[in-house]
């Protein structure tokens, strides 16, 4: 039985799993990288609008610094993300953007003088400063009080994920291409790498590691309709899950976006919108200010896909042969906009829609979008329930995102993870009570394991098709555990779920090829997909109430009083199970910086902690303690949060407006 | 396009299985709106043949994955929609690069092979500069220039399509000189035209380029390829008259 041996195994190919690659080997240790597809081709690279950092260039962005990205994240977030790690977070995305800056990628630059934008429908002149010309350019996003969203025009991931695999490539690091973790070695308390098996030739063998990362992405494949590639299908998720030890935290926060193309759901990025574009109805009206008067078309995702579900259900939809959509108006902008700054948008309506969105409006309705659930770790992005497993980017639940991600979070949580959690990887490895003797005879056992499975599964004579299994659970999905949740949806989408996983029980695979075989890929894939399936159903089931993208119609309150704690699911080892098992991780609102509150967009009620005035008042003592002090002293004292970060990363971040002392 | 009845016709071949041979395997389809390939090859594969292998990822022509050959011209089979095809369709891999199996090629090992060789990353002076500090300043339309080149998703229809490639397998292609093409434009590369010189300036570079330009014809983001490629060129040329 073949077993390679490394110190560091980061599964997938992303940007989150490549950054920590970098990091780990900078370090001086041996990395390998297992990836689907080429890194390349990794989901990252879909990304379009960009990615938020408070580097404060441009005009509209002034007076941006990490105090206002740190709030307009946890307001996002519904108060579900973990304070410590947005703190973390957003100190360190200014430096994520400058060193890919310094690694090559062609971050748009401001250009001094006046230029003209539409802003709320209307023209506006903005003039750029003289001394900002030339540095990193930012544009308006969704949920957000500053232009923060740095971008490369509107095909920022791709931009990234290539910098990025350039960089692993000079720093000679080898990548298992079409290479697939079957499932984690581990003692029950420490994780020692992978049994993973090869796609093309089908060999199955282990890798063994001192430290694991699962760097694997999102699950949107479990919906039908969604903006997530093929491969986003959660199994890197599925690989903790099965564990039975490592568990995933909020899974039941599936956001949706508002603009997917009709009927397709492939993405048309925020950066439509942030730049000037609308939404409009059956009528050519502009509903969204009528729902939402503070913020319009631009409140977070959550609150946007929510109203346009809501305004198609009071009869405003637009009728096609595919079912009712929206419009989403750009031509606002002109040709001279989307041209050079929404150029894969252009792309997208020319191909798949057959339409110039310089002259037609697009049709849209939201589409599954992102995952903010995942294998929960704590803030150096290690499991606390299975030592040397660590998780960075979407198939972590770190917890940046809480119950709904902002917009242009995703790809900055995936390069600033990368950069922390590489860091801890790092010490992890250095520390020498962390080199145990790897335990060859385990990840035998372990490859026996999963070899006897798979050659059960070809043998088997059911008769069940696991591409028809499939579209069966997305069907369920997108109908039962997507935007709008009720009990009796949610109970008979975990019905049906559940009999989906007793019918995967008796597979049958027409092909017995022992290589490349995509019908047994899908057969084994599936199994674990119904898992994560039920895990999302069953968690949206309990959770009653309605936080972030988790809407609730038979209880759409925010309920901080019962329900402000993260959701943590196992799945028991019993095969016979059909439930996962849930526990709750309490978010303690004495500790935190930002109290719950209104977000400033979206429902105003809800249902306030006890302990919330009482913080609310503690803040207010702290605050006027230390009026004479600056910002970061002030913050310090509400939240102390710096000695969690690398060392390496607790530098201060130079602004236009914040010069640094020379010797810092 | 009201609904008709398509014909695939697909080269099937598995290398890795012993006994397999090529053939030109056919599948009937009912097309409906707005269907592209990608909706008609998981169609067959669902419905029809759960073994035929081909690659996917993002569905949306952003990932270069599923290039591949459409009645004989490389293009991506995400955003080929079937409407705008004949009522016949042959589909082969892409030529050139490894076969994997069927419509499946491994363009990621070329690719990474061809990274190694040309030095792909950005070279500056400074090896670790100081992130907390703003960022070295950049003209905007350098960046976008820049951009323009970077705009390449390795999908491989420029080597599929290249007369030289098929020629000598060493030859670096289109996507080769995109990427010199894109580290030359960009002023915080520190390498000069003798150190790319000494990447393309042979016969398995620049100079093996017969400017047939189908690469510019078939490249789905529509890179400049025939200006830079021409442009590369001389500049190399006169790298190599200074050297004479």
């Amino acid at each position: 039985m073949k077993i390679l041996m490394t110190d560091v195994l980061v599964i997938g190919g992303g940007l989150a799993g490549l950054r920590a690659a970098i990091g780990a080997k900078r370090r001086g240790h041996h990395v390998l990288v297992l990836s689907l597809v080429p890194p390349k081709r990794s989901h990252s690279a879909a990304a379009q609008g960009g990615m938020q950092a408070s580097l404060a260039n441009v005009i509209r962005g002034q007076g941006d610094c990490e105090d206002t990205h740190f709030e307009d994240t946890v307001r996002g977030s519904d108060w579900g993300a973990d304070q410590i790690v947005a703190r973390m977070f957003v100190n360190t995305a200014p430096k994520a953007v400058r060193e890919l800056a310094a690694w090559g990628t062609p971050w748009s630059r401001v250009r001094r003088g006046a230029h003209e934008v539409i802003i709320n429908a209307e023209k506006v002149t903005l003039t750029e400063r003289d001394e900002a010309h030339g540095l990193i350019a930012q544009r308006d996003f969704g949920g957000t009080k500053k232009w923060r969203t740095c971008h490369v025009s509107d095909g920022t991931g791709h931009a990234m994920m290539f910098t990025m695999s350039d960089q692993l490539i000079r720093h000679d690091i080898e990548v298992l291409e079409r290479t697939e973790a079957l499932a984690l070695i581990h003692d029950g308390e420490r994780c020692y790498g992978a049994v993973v098996r090869n796609l093309v030739s089908g060999e199955i063998f282990a890798c063994m590691a001192k430290a694991t990362m699962i760097a694997t992405g999102g699950a949107g494949r479990l919906y039908r309709v969604t903006t997530n590639a093929v491969i986003c299908e959660g199994m890197g998720h599925a690989l903790a899950l099965e564990t039975g030890i490592a568990p995933l935290g909020n899974m039941e926060a599936v956001q949706f976006h508002p603009t997917g193309i009709f009927p397709a759901g492939i993405l048309v990025t925020e950066g439509c919108r942030g730049d000037g574009g609308l939404l409009r109805d059956v009528d050519g009206h502009r509903f969204m200010p009528d729902y939402e008067p503070e913020k319009k078309d631009l409140a977070s995702r959550d609150v946007v896909s929510r109203r346009m579900e809501q305004h198609i259900r009071s009869g405003k939809g637009v009728p096609s042969r595919f079912g009712e959509h929206l419009w989403l108006d750009i031509t606002l902008l002109g040709a001279h906009h989307i041209g050079p700054k929404l150029r894969e948008v252009k792309e997208i309506c020319e191909t798949f829609l057959g339409i110039d969105p310089v002259h037609h409006w697009i049709p849209v309705r939201p589409a599954q979008h992102y995952t903010m659930g995942g294998v929960r770790t704590n803030h150096t992005g290690e499991s606390p329930w299975l030592k040397g497993l660590f998780a960075a980017g979407e198939a972590a639940c770190w917890d940046l995102h809480g119950f709904n991600r902002l917009g242009g979070n995703s790809v900055a949580e995936t390069v600033v993870a990368g950069m922390i959690v590489g860091e801890f990887i790092a010490d992890f490895c250095d520390n020498p009570a962390n080199t145990v003797a790897q335990p060859v005879k385990l990840a035998q056992e372990f490859i026996r394991r999963e070899k006897d499975k798979l050659e059960k599964l070809l043998n088997q004579p059911g008769k069940e098709n696991p591409f028809r299994l499939c579209t069966e659970m997305q069907e369920i999905m997108t109908r039962c555990v997507g935007i709008f949740r009720s009990a009796n949806g949610l109970q008979e989408g975990i019905c049906g779920l559940q009999r989906l996983l007793q019918r995967s029980r008796s597979l049958g695979i027409s092909g017995k090829s022992r290589g490349s075989n995509p019908e047994l890929v899908a057969a084994y894939r599936l199994r674990r997909m119904l898992k994560l399936a039920l895990t999302i159903a069953h968690g949206a089931l309990q959770r009653t109430e309605s936080r972030g993208a988790h809407f609730r119609e038979d209880f759409t309150r925010r309920d901080d009083r019962n329900w402000l704690k993260r959701t943590l699911a196992f799945w028991p080892s019993d095969p016979e199970t059909l439930l996962p098992r849930l526990e709750y991780e309490p978010i303690d609102i004495k500790a935190m910086e930002l109290p719950p509150g209104w977000r400033g967009y979206g429902a105003k009620d809800y249902i306030a902690h006890p302990d919330t005035t009482e913080r609310q008042f503690e803040i207010e003592q702290i605050k006027s303690q230390t009026e004479h002090c600056d910002r970061f002293a002030q913050q310090e004292a509400l939240m102390p949060y710096t000695a969690c970060l690398p060392e390496s990363l607790r530098g201060k971040n130079e602004r236009l407006d914040e010069p640094l002392e020379s010797a810092q | 396009m009201s609904q008709r009845q398509i014909t695939l016709k697909i080269l099937r071949y598995n290398p890795q299985e012993a006994g397999s041979e090529p053939r030109l395997q056919s599948y009937s389809l009912e097309t409906a709106e707005a269907m592209t390939l990608f909706i008609a090859l998981n169609e067959i594969r669902e419905h029809q043949d759960p073994t035929l292998q081909f690659d996917f990822v993002c569905r949306a022509g952003i990932c270069g994955s599923c290039a591949m050959m459409v009645n004989g011209r490389p293009r991506l089979a995400c955003r080929t929609l079937v409407a705008e095809l004949p009522d016949t369709v042959v589909l082969a891999p892409l030529p050139f690069f490894e076969l994997i199996g069927d419509l499946s090629v491994n363009t990621g090992k070329w690719m990474r092979g061809m990274s190694e060789r040309l030095h792909t990353w950005l070279h500056t002076m400074e090896e670790s500069p100081d992130i907390c500090r703003i960022e070295e300043r950049m003209e905007p339309e350098d960046a976008e220039a820049v951009y323009e080149m970077d705009r390449c998703i390795e999908c491989g229809c420029c080597v599929a399509a290249c007369g030289t490639a098929r020629m000598r397998q060493d030859f670096v292609g289109a996507v080769g000189f995109g990427k010199i093409a894109r580290f030359r434009l960009d002023p915080r590369d520190i390498r000069t035209d003798a150190d790319y010189y000494e990447l393309i300036g042979d016969d398995t570079g620049v100079f093996g380029c017969m400017s047939l330009l189908a690469c510019h014809d078939v490249c789905p983001k529509s890179l400049p390829l025939q200006n830079q490629i021409a442009f590369l060129r001389r500049k190399m040329a006169q790298v190599s008259i200074r050297r004479e």
